[in-house]
Order: C-alpha cells, then structure tokens, then sequence
C-alpha cells in the first residue's frame, strides 16, 4: 500500500503490499541483506541501553556487525525499562482463552484508539511469541506454575489472560536478560559500550545521519563518533511535566536534537497518564511511583459516593475500612461492567480526575482514590494475594507509611509514558535516512493510548525482530562501497560539535539566579495544568503564551554552577530542560492542533455526555507529524493518514 | 524537621576528600533521602556553592544506581531498603546524618559519593550469561522449570547491582553479587550447557577486577536491599568446585 496515492503525504511509509498478515513475512523475504563476511566492515551507533537499544546492539553485534552503544547512566543495566513491574503480552494463548496473533492486534488498535498504523502494530503482535521464547531462553525466570509450565495473568483492555510477568519486576528481569546478551558482546568485542555519555546531537553526511556528538559526563570532553547508521532508543519524554513516573535522567534531548536536525516528530501530544500511582505528597517530592497495573486483577477502585464521607477520611475523621459498601462507588465496575477494574488506562485515569474534580477524591489534598485488596484477601487469603504482589505492596508501605493489606491504597493518575515520539516509517527508519528510531522513542505502535504491558513487547520487538533485518536493508542499499568510510572529518561534524559547544558555554555564562530544578518544575506545574489528563483550547493557548516566557527565563536567569570540563549533574539537567522548554511548547501545538479527544488526548471540548473521549476520524486519522523550520519559524504539520485495510473504526468502548 | 549533614566531598578520584558540614531547616518527614539531598543541593546552589554529585535515576528501587553510606551501614538504617526508597520519617529532628560514598578497592570515587562500578560489568561479561542467538530459541514452554526452581532463580535474579554488598564487606568482595547472577543461570535448564565455564569465568574477572575474598562475614546479605542470601554464595563454591574437578579430570560441559 502507497499512502501517496491518497493524500499529499510527502514521505513513505513503506508499509508493504500483501494481506496484513503476510507483509511482514513477505517484506522479510525481498529486503536486501549484507553477507557475513562484510558485517563486520559496517559500524552501527546506538543511542541508549534498555529494551530497544540492548536488544538491537545484542543481536547486530552477534550478527557480526561493528556496534557502539551510548548510555548516560553508569551501566547499560541501568536503563529505566528496568523500572517496568507488571508483565508483557505476548499471543501464545497458553491459557487456551481465545487469544490470537489477531486478537491481540485488534486490541492494541482499539487501545489506541484507532491513531497507530495497522502494518505495525500487526507485525508487533507476530512477533510477541518469539520475544517470550527468545527471553526464556537467556535465562529469565518468568513466572510457573507448578507443572512447571509459564503462568500468565490480565491487563487492563483486554479480555484473555496473555501478560507473562516475574514477580512485580518483570521490566527488570527481562532489561537484565537483554543486558546480559549485549554484555555478553561487550565481552567479544562486538560492541563497544561507552556508559555515562550523553548524545548531544545528530550529524548528517550528505543528508544521511552518520554520526553522534555526545558529551562525557565524567570528564565534560565533546566527542564526535561516525557510523554507518544511527539508532535511537533513547525513550520517552514524560519528564516534561517534571512530576512523572520516570527516572530521574530520563530525557527527550536526543530525539529533540534530531527533531531539530530535520527529523518529523509525530503526535507529541499523546502522553499516558497511569492511573495508578501513589499521590503527591507535598512539593518537595522529585518522582511519582507507579503502582503496577496487575494491582487491578484483583484491587477494587473505589471512591466515596459523598462528598461528606470523603471530606471525613481526608481530615481523618473516618477510617475508609469503615465506610460501608452502599456508601462505597466501585465507578469503574459501575461504568464498564464488562471490563470492570482492568478498563485502559486512559479511560481509568479520567474516571479517577472525574471522582476528585466531583470532591469525592481522599488523600489529605483530596487527589486520590482507592485500590482496596480487601475482598481479594478475604476470598483468596493474605499469603495468595502477599504471593502475587508482596514487593508492590512492601513498596507502597515504604514510601506512604500504610500497609496494603489493612488499609485500602491510596492511588491517582501521573505522566507515565509517551506514545509519540520520532516518525518512522515501517522499517522504523526516521524521515532522515539510516536515522533508527525504536522503543518508545519512536510513535509506531501505540496510538494514542498504550496498553499495559505492551511497552515491553514493543521494545523488545523492535531490537530483537524488526531492527535486525531492516538497518541490514538500509545498509544494504547503501552498498559496501560506502561500508565504515564516513570519518569524523566528514563536514558536519565540526559544525554540529561547534553548535553543542557554543550551547554549553551559553549555559553556562547566564550567571542568573534561577536554578534549572526550579525552572524545570515550573515548567512541569504548567504542562500538567493545560496539557494534562484534560485539554482545552483555551488553556493549551495559554501554555503556548507561558512556555515562551519561561523560556526566555531560562536563557536569562539560568544559575548554573560548576565547570563543562568535570563531572557536573547541573549542567546535565540544564542541557535536559533547556530541550524540554522548547519542547513543552510543541506538546501544546500538537494538542491544540488535534481538536478532537482520542485516548490519552483528551479535549474537553469533545466528549460524550457520559465523558467519554469523542474521536473525530472525518478530520483527525492522521499521524500529526512536526518538522523544524527553524529556531524563528513556526514548525510545519505534515500529516499522514491512517489507512485501516483490515480494522472498522468504531467507537471504543469498554461497558 | 531540622537535620546536621556531615557529607564527603571530593573534587575526584586523584584529590583527596573530606566532609562538608550543612544544616537543613525545613524537611518533610514524607520526603524521601534523596529528596532530601535535592533540597541541600538547591540550597548550596542557592548560596553559590558547588551541589553534592550523587548517583541516582529510577528513584522507585530498581535500578540500582543509588549508592550511599547512611550513618556507617550501605543504603541506610531500613531494611531490605535502597536509600531512593528510604524516606525521612526514619530520622528524627536534630539527627545528624553523616553520607559517605561506597568504599571499596574496586570502586574508586569518582566525584564526592559518586563511585565507579564498572568492575560489576566486567563479572558479567566474563560469563554472567546464557548464549542464546537471537531468533533461535525454542517455544518458551518446550523446557517446564519446577517452580520452586524458577522461584529460586528469580530469588537470586532480583539483584539490582548496587554494589552494597561490596561496600559492606571488610574484605570489598563482591560474591553476594557474583553468586546470584550466577547461580541464576547455573540452576535453570538453559543455563547447564556453560555451568562449568560460567562459574570459572565469572569467579576469576572478580578476582581480576581488585574484590577481595569471601570470610563469610555475612554482612552482604545484611545490607542487600533485595535480600539476597548466602546460600547463592554455598551454592556458587559448590559449582565451583564442581567445575574445578570437571576440569582436572577432562570432562565435558
């Protein structure tokens, strides 16, 4: 399918033709390849060390190519994919409950809302069943049962039981799997890791990406690296609501900075807000924690149905074990009998703000809900329910002070994912040429709403299955004659490591009063007012007014202490929020553009009389692509349309 | 609540350290360790002086990145705790909290309580792992693992490679570490055909990269905030040896 046929989409998609079933396969069997024996002249440079990056530098390296990987943190086994708890989904219907490579497909467009390409997300449901083979086989210990068979459990917007999980950490269990592959190429030095080094820039050698300026985050040295092809893997971009349930170094710098070299940004303004995470304290807090989604397989949300009950538990007048269940609204068993406590997370995360903007929320600040496990301990016992969720349940006693298992949790949505991200095609190649995206660095899969336990799948998927074949097709088409020629002489780089410098010595000369925590903040309080869990034109117009300013702020009131040529963590997270400053505005853009409500994008102006998300697909089935034009210049909207071959939109829904 | 900070400072690994001392006013017992440490941080940037360099990421216990010295014991007085998930209810008004790097032969500082841990890649390089080329596994239910086996795997896989073990121990020696990512590998199935190697491998890089010996101390599995415990430790001689008579006598594996 050509997508150029119907609209004036300047770009390729490249979906192939064929079935939907069959493109995958029949793609695979016509894309060039590269020989063994020349493998090894190609250099690869990947961005970033979790799923995606780990993945595809394991497996191109143990094919034989040169790679270098690039991480900001001390270790690739560091990575905040490691911070994933509940599962992964995978299509093997082990459970003999109905589930298909189809099924799985279906519900991860109708997750999404119906905003995610079809070929992909198809293609990543192919591929779910290998990436639980391939995982097993290095060694991590998923959960059994006791014939010794994989258990699975359920995730929220789906009706069978297909996540495989290890324990509440099975991010980190299968981060370490794909870190003990990548080490073990690291060892045979096929890849060459370089750990606290952040991208700073994306070169381009004749209008194909070729290289990295990155800095040395021990010593502050600009370093050029040339390659014959990049990959990013460098994640999301929910720290620019500051608050969020990301690591703390978590950051959009790599893709924005390839963004600004010409790369399209699509559909930046669809965030994920989990609705389970312990709520904000007070403002000294730094981080929000994620309460696994598993938790709803067997927690019941409840709010108060009074308002006065709840203003009784919020001056602690009234103990929540009390409140009798009359008084009790289970909403989101009341709203969608059929899906009950495991609804989508963007569905859930509304119907929470919903409960608390009607004053019904708990919490001493009135933003939470519960997650009561108390029926589940009287039906199944303390020690089944300590089985399955014992260390989420250890943590949450940690952070708040309360033990789960007596007292009803205290939950409330937060900035947890971005299904936007870098534009590619289906080779999950960027507009740029041999510029990679994968993970949740790029926007394929996910629509405008990501399931739970989906991310995992995709990040893998990519690195493992997808990037293997498709970066040997590009290296392929470029020919051997060019294999390892671009050297870091090439034009381009002097002026990309120019620019990184100048930025730097910019940064660092504002001599203000301001430090780039408190801005970052700032700028976070206003994301989450006008483009958070719900939009309006008026105030996305409004943030578009504010960002600018504080911007402007930043550039003049910076306090940056410290040196460039030493080990300084200031001057790291100045780079990240001077990106997020200008990123923040092209969130607001993208969601002011999209006038309609469509999973986590939800625009006020456009829901139903009940509050759900109302889709305008006559206007609005388009990935919104953004493309810089210049530090001055508006950036320009390119839109290219969703074409369902083989899935009706319908209207979603989960009653 | 009002705190005393003792805090080692060092400009790098070549210069030599001390403590700075610091007092903070105004800190929520709700607040977590590190939170607590961003307030002093904007305080000295505030006052123009230079922040404290620490490790830190995920902040919800997971990555492993957090490494403090908390009044002499690794990650703090809680239990089972990294210092990300230490909040300040456990300290009282007035306490004075001195903060030190982890200290250790293989762990050099490289800037006030940030240390190098590059030494733990090294062990699994050398053979924490299982070679399985992509795109040729088998189906993932081809192999059944007992339970209780894959619940003992998963024991020693959740590891998050801190390094407080080492840090704790008198000798720097990093078997807690060493031993459940081995003996992860070394119980399931997949793992038999490089047991014998994957033990000798991984056992000589700690040796290689500057750990000291096991005394059996035990302080390892005292700090671990994941739990882990000495039996991996038992268990990883046992292979060891195991792997050592395997080899004398010419057999396979």
């Amino acid at each position: 399918m050509s997508t150029d046929s119907n609209s004036d989409f300047p770009w390729d998609s490249k979906v192939p033709e064929g079935p939907l079933a069959d493109k995958w396969k029949n793609h695979k069997a016509h894309i060039k390849l590269v020989n063994p024996a020349n493998r090894r002249k190609y250099h690869i440079l990947i961005v970033g060390s979790g799923l995606a990056g780990a993945s595809a530098a394991a497996s191109l390296a143990e094919m034989g190519y040169k790679v270098s990987c690039f991480c900001y943190q001390d270790s690739p086994r560091r990575a905040h994919s490691i911070a994933a708890q509940g599962g992964i989904n995978a299509a093997k219907n082990y459970q003999n409950d109905g589930d298909s490579v189809y099924r799985l497909f279906y519900d991860t467009i109708k997750g999404g809302d119906y905003r995610s390409r079809e070929a992909n997300v198809h293609r990543l449901s192919e591929v779910s069943g290998n990436i639980i083979d391939q995982m097993v086989a290095q060694g991590v210990p998923f959960a059994r049962e006791y014939g010794g068979l994989l258990a699975n459990r359920s995730f929220g917007g789906a009706q069978v039981s297909r996540t495989f999980y290890a324990r509440g950490q099975t991010g980190q269990q299968l981060l370490l799997g794909s870190y003990s592959q990548l080490s073990r190429q690291i060892g045979l030095g096929q890849v060459k890791m370089y750990t606290r080094h952040e991208m700073l820039d994306l070169v381009l050698v004749d209008g194909h990406a070729k290289g990295i300026i990155t800095r040395n985050l021990v010593n502050g040295k600009i370093e050029r690296w040339a390659g014959d092809c990049v990959i990013l893997a460098t994640g999301g971009y929910g720290n620019t609501f500051f608050l969020s349930t990301n690591a703390q170094g978590c950051n959009v710098t790599a893709a924005f900075r390839a963004y600004k070299r010409g790369a399209g940004f699509a559909n930046p303004c669809y965030t994920q807000i989990h609705p389970t995470c312990i709520p904000v304290h007070g403002d000294q807090q730094s981080k929000l924690t994620l309460m696994s989604e598993s938790l709803r397989n067997d927690g019941r949300v409840w709010a108060p149905k009074e308002k006065a009950t709840a203003e009784k538990i919020r001056k602690g007048e009234l103990d929540p074990n009390k409140v009798p269940d009359e008084e009790r609204d289970y909403y989101l068993e009341r709203k969608y009998p059929s899906f009950g406590n495991l609804a989508p997370r963007d569905i859930s995360s509304r119907a929470a703000k919903e409960a608390c903007d009607d004053g019904r929320g708990v919490a001493s600040t009135g933003l939470g809900v519960y997650l009561d496990f108390r029926d589940a301990i009287k039906r199944d016992g303390k020690a089944a329910i300590e089985e399955r969720y014992g260390n989420l349940f250890e943590m949450y006693n940690r952070i708040t002070g309360d033990d789960p298992y007596t007292t009803p949790m205290m939950i409330f949505p937060a900035v947890h994912y971005t299904m936007g991200g870098l534009w590619v095609d289906y080779n999950l190649e960027s507009n740029i040429p041999g510029l990679f995206v994968a993970g949740e660095a790029n926007f394929s899969d996910h629509g405008a709403n990501r399931l739970g336990a989906s991310a995992l799948m995709q990040g893998l998927a990519d690195g493992y299955f997808v990037l293997p074949y498709t970066v040997g097709n590009y290296l392929g088409e470029q020919g051997i004659a060019k294999a390892g020629k671009v050297t870091t002489d090439a034009p381009g780089f002097a002026e990309a490591e120019a620019e990184v410098q100048d930025r730097i010595k910019k940064m660092m000369s504002i001599n203000g009063k301001e430090s780039a925590r408190s801005l970052h903040k700032r700028l976070g309080h206003i994301m989450w007012e006008y483009c958070g869990m719900a939009r309006t034109e008026e105030g996305l117009k409004k943030a578009l007014e504010l960002i600018p300013k504080l911007r402007e702020e930043f550039w003049t009131n910076l306090r940056l202490p410290g040196k460039e040529e030493e080990l300084n963590p200031e001057l790291e997270r100045a780079g990240r929020v001077a990106d997020f400053l200008e990123f923040g505005e092209l969130m607001c853009r993208d969601a002011l553009m999209r006038d309609e409500s469509c999973g986590g994008h939800f625009r006020s102006e456009h829901q139903s009389p009940e509050g759900e998300a109302v889709r305008d697909d006559d206007k609005f089935a388009f990935v919104g692509i953004w493309q810089h034009q210049g530090d001055d210049q508006e950036p320009k909207l390119i839109k290219e349309p969703l074409v369902y071959e083989e899935v009706k939109f319908t209207t979603r829904s989960y009653k | 609540m009002k705190l005393n900070l003792r805090v080692w400072r060092q400009q790098s690994h070549e210069s030599p350290g001390g403590f700075g001392d610091y007092t903070l006013s105004d800190v929520s017992e709700d607040s977590s360790f590190l939170e607590m440490l961003d307030i002093l941080n904007e305080e000295l940037i505030e006052k123009g002086e230079e922040p404290v360099a620490f490790d830190h990421d995920c902040r919800e216990g997971i990555c492993g990145m957090c490494s403090l010295i908390i009044n002499g014991n690794a990650h703090g007085p809680e239990t089972a705790t990294t210092v990300c998930q230490l909040h300040m209810r456990h300290f009282s008004d007035g306490d004075t909290i001195t903060i030190e790097p982890w200290r250790a032969r293989a762990f050099p500082v490289i800037k006030d309580l940030i240390v190098d841990r590059t030494a733990f890649d090294n062990i699994v390089q050398a053979g924490g792992f299982i070679t399985a080329r992509t795109g040729s596994a088998p189906d993932a239910n081809e192999i059944p693992i007992p339970k209780p086996i894959a619940d003992k795997a998963m024991d020693a896989a959740a590891c998050i490679g801190c390094g407080a073990c080492v840090a704790a121990c008198p000798n720097g020696a990093a078997m807690l570490f060493t031993s459940a990512k081995c003996s992860q590998l070394n119980m399931l199935p997949q793992g038999q055909g490089e047991k014998d190697n994957r033990v000798l491998k991984m056992v000589a890089a700690m040796d290689d990269n500057g750990f000291g010996n096991c005394t059996n101390y035990g302080e390892c599995q005292a700090v671990c905030p994941k739990e882990i415990t000495l039996d991996f430790i038992a268990k990883m001689n046992r292979d060891y040896a195991t792997a050592k008579i395997h080899k004398f006598f010419g057999a396979a594996s």
